[in-house]
């Protein structure tokens, strides 16, 4: 027998001795102590705490509960929809028009070769440039506005306003707060999926977390949102209707996370929801100037340059792609053509399939790929220079994708679903990895989205063409 | 003037002359004198206090298990230097999730010098049953008393003074959201490194001589298998009361052992089914 | 009776708890305990689960923990 074994017999046959309930007893004991020592030294007066219970009857009851979830976060995207529009028109026509063309004045007055300028500023620059114009805005604003519902202390009142629906799924309560880590960035949001305690609905969460719209979704869901959807409603209803789009595919998120949750409580990770204990902080008033202040430097800026850092890359790639030929066409011709039969089946297209296949490593570069990818293909009918010059606000990208790229409402309202299901991006798919330590659910967290991203276009597709 | 000096003068004054010698160094960690953990029920507000004193950014939030990882960071304070290390919350030192496993291996086994226990002065008892727990397997303790300004909204007092004398370790109201009470905190954090405070911690009496008898053999033959095992009374409490992650942890020979800050049981119990 | 039963405003003494295992380590280390006040503060709009508070906290328990705390209806 080895000590181990020894040690486990001996405290075996001593917990007989001892007798049942240890634990119990000695909680009572410590509690019994706890209860004196602050009963010596706690003196509470009258209670005030009748407002904020109020409050909170009504942010959780049968009736506004839900509806003031709904309008809340409406209300969010809407602000950060009106507020983020002027704003990026201003930082396009300064990156994209005045330094673009500064930056090729140089470039000329250097006698640089076109291929230099063309790598460097048409590729590296650019997608830079756009990205930055793209997702600053929205995120400065966005970014703000959740920390201070979080520090409200809001965030644990929607998980127990949905932990009903969790419990249906067979999933546990604490997954709608890590969906809504989720929200701001999917690893972080796989990460804190730590505070659930069973395996089974650990691993839920885990593969569910990728339905919550991650920081690098959100703004191409605002921009196609509001140049898509938002542009059929007339301009005072636009923001607003836009705003609505982008709540549809956030709720759309929580209704997949639900469904996919259920599936697998029935599948592969079959079991009961298990029990779950969630302490509803007290409302806390944000420090309004200091939570923008943190949120911004800290996560927009953050954020923001891991989008850059991914970016300038990817513009290098899109331009080389762009521009060196194989046969007759460029690389990104063929891949295009490759891709567009299938793209247009599932109501997309060549274009963004590769952007996706571009955008793994980061979603933010999307629309910066989508954008530059659709300019460099039909670039014989444009200028050779300042081809991005003229694109600086929202109506101008709508012109690019239709009259160019050929997009419809369709393709609109398919990207808005694709940008919702596809595969995690590459950090998310590693902490994955690093938090099951599983090929086979890394895999399949990784697979399953795209699959029924795939599924839903063509459905959608197939309804359009069958209806209109 | 000399570091001894400070320190002392640290020690007795009231406010005002530990942030002044407070150097915040971020996230530099190596070569540290000393090591803090910082401890204590979810929502307390224990990254708060992280980075009030290392002046890094960990993030924060009102709900319970924001922090869910172990944040370290490092200060010195009159001449040494203290690694802190900001843990996730946890209402008892037996864990149930892996933040909560984290919380715990890293106060029974990673062998702070000082622990601070964050406790919320509006929810005291419920969070006493932590420091109580605490208190069981170290006398190198204090206790953060935050949340001070939500106190006094409620009308709640809380005497310090009178929490002092039960616990035996010193006490120290604070708001560290805007950081009232920090200039005590690291005076405290000094004198009980330094041994300067010699604590009396409290101690729960079981009253029960069977269970007093069983503690011991247990401790004793703990102490021959794992050889420098810190608090093998409290692990064979959990012996006895069948606790299944410190049974598995005998058996698999890994007790007391705190794993790096990112890897813990990987979850392929699920793969078997 | 039990937790469940406790109507919306009114509070309750514990007096045992039927939980087992984990689940029973998380509610006694939450404070739940014979003799305990708890008072049920609002259900979620779906109406499970409900919040209470116990030793000040606000806490949300599903209706299958709720059920297995047995509790005494004060005055
Ligand atoms: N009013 C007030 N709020 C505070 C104080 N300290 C922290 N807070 C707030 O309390 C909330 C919780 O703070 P954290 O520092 O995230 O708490 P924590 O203990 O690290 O929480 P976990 O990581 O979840 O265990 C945040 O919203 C803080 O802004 C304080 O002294 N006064
Ligand atoms: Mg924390």
């Amino acid at each position: 027998m080895t000590n181990s074994e020894a040690i486990l017999d001996n405290a075996a046959r001593l917990r007989g001795e001892v007798g049942g309930n240890l634990h119990d007893r000695l909680t009572e004991a410590i509690y019994s102590d706890a209860g004196a020592i602050a009963g010596r030294a706690v003196s509470a007066g009258e209670q005030t705490g009748n407002l904020e219970q109020k409050f909170d009857r009504i942010l959780t009851s049968r009736l506004w509960g839900f509806p003031l979830m709904i309008l809340l976060l409406t209300g969010v995207f809407w602000l950060t929809i009106a507020g983020a529009n002027i704003p990026s028109a201003m930082l396009g026509e300064l990156l994209q028009g005045t330094v673009y063309n500064a930056l090729h004045g140089v470039a000329a007055a250097l006698n640089a070769p076109w291929w230099l300028s063309g790598f460097w500023i048409d590729g590296v620059y650019l997608a830079t440039a756009w990205v930055v114009s793209v997702m600053l805005p929205p995120m400065a604003i966005f970014f703000p506005l959740f920390t201070l519902l979080e520090d409200l202390g809001y965030l644990p009142r929607v998980a127990f306003n949905l932990d009903r629906l969790f419990k249906r799924a067979g999933a546990h309560g604490k997954q709608a707060l890590t969906m809504m880590m989720g929200y701001g960035c999917n690893a972080a949001g796989v990460v804190s999926t730590r505070i659930i305690d069973s395996p089974r609905e650990r691993m839920i969460a885990i593969v569910t977390n990728n339905f919550a719209i991650c920081n690098g979704r959100w703004g191409t869901l605002i921009l196609i949102g509001a140049i898509f959807v938002g542009a059929t409603a007339p301009p005072f209803m636009a923001s607003f209707i836009a705003a609505t789009s982008v709540v549809a595919i956030a709720i759309l998120g929580v209704i997949f996370t639900l469904l996919v949750s259920a599936f697998l409580s029935k599948t592969w990770l079959k079991g009961e929801a298990s029990s779950f204990s969630l302490e509803l902080p007290p409302y806390r008033p944000p420090q309004i100037w200091q939570t923008l202040y943190k949120s911004i430097i800290d996560r927009t800026l953050i954020v923001l340059k891991r989008a850059v850092i991914m970016a300038a890359p990817a513009g290098a790639v899109i331009w080389l792609i762009s521009n060196i030929n194989i046969g007759e066409a460029s690389i990104a011709t063929h891949l295009i053509s490759f891709l567009n039969p299938f793209g247009l089946l599932i109501g997309l297209n060549g274009v963004i399939l590769l952007a996706y296949i571009v955008a793994i490593p980061a979603n933010e570069i999307v629309i910066p790929t989508i954008l530059m990818l659709t300019l460099n293909l039909s670039k014989s009918g444009l200028a050779q220079t300042g081809v991005m010059s003229g694109i600086d606000d929202d109506m101008q990208i709508q012109e690019v994708l239709t009259g160019m790229g050929g997009w419809t409402l369709l393709t609109g309202i398919n990207l808005l679903l694709f940008s919702l299901l596809h595969n995690p991006c590459s950090t998310t798919i590693w902490t994955i990895w690093q938090e099951t330590r599983s090929l086979k659910w890394t895999t399949i967290s990784t697979i399953l989205p795209v699959v029924l991203g795939i599924a839903v276009c063509l459905l959608t597709a197939t309804a359009a063409r069958l209806f209109f | 003037m000399s570091h001894a000096e400070t320190a002392i003068q640290c020690g007795s004054c009231a406010s005002g002359c530990n942030t002044a010698h407070l150097a915040k160094l971020g996230i530099k960690t190596g070569n540290w004198d000393y090591v803090v953990a910082l401890a204590g029920n979810p929502n307390t507000g224990k990254s708060t206090i992280f980075n009030a004193l290392t002046g890094l950014n960990q993030h924060v939030g009102n709900w319970a298990g924001k922090t869910v990882t172990r944040a370290e960071g490092a200060f010195t304070l009159g001449g040494k230097k203290f690694k802190l290390v900001d843990l996730p919350g946890t209402y008892s030192l037996l864990s149930t999730s892996v933040d909560e496993e984290i919380a715990r291996d890293f106060v029974l086994f990673g062998k702070p010098d000082v622990t601070v226990v964050v406790a919320d002065a509006t929810r005291l008892e419920r969070n006493l049953n932590l420091v109580l727990q605490i208190l069981e397997i170290t006398d190198r303790a204090v206790v953060a008393l935050n949340l001070i300004d939500e106190a006094g909204r409620n009308n709640i007092k809380v005497d310090e003074r009178s929490l002092a004398r039960d616990l035996g370790v010193p006490v120290v109201s604070m708001a560290a959201r805007s950081g009232k009470g920090v200039d005590e905190l690291l005076g405290a954090i000094e004198q009980v490194s330094s041994g300067e405070f010699q604590a009396r911690p409290h101690r729960i009496k079981y009253t029960d001589d069977i269970l007093e008898n069983a503690i011991d053999t247990l401790a004793t033959q703990l102490h021959g298998q794992f050889e420098d095992l810190p608090n093998a009374r409290w692990v064979a409490l959990r012996l006895l009361e069948g606790d299944e992650s410190i049974i598995n942890a005998v058996q698999t020979a890994t007790l007391g052992t705190v794993r790096a800050a990112n890897v813990f049981p990987p979850l392929v119990q699920l793969e078997a089914r | 009776m039990t937790l469940n039963m406790l109507k919306a405003g009114r509070t309750a003494t514990v007096k045992g708890i039927y939980s087992k295992d984990t689940e029973r380590r998380r509610m006694v280390d939450l404070g739940i305990l014979p003799g305990t006040l708890i008072e049920n503060v609002m259900a979620s709009p779906l109406g499970d689960p409900v919040a209470y508070r116990i030793r000040s906290a606000v806490i949300a328990l599903r209706r299958e923990q709720a059920e297995l705390i047995e509790v005494e209806e004060e005055g």
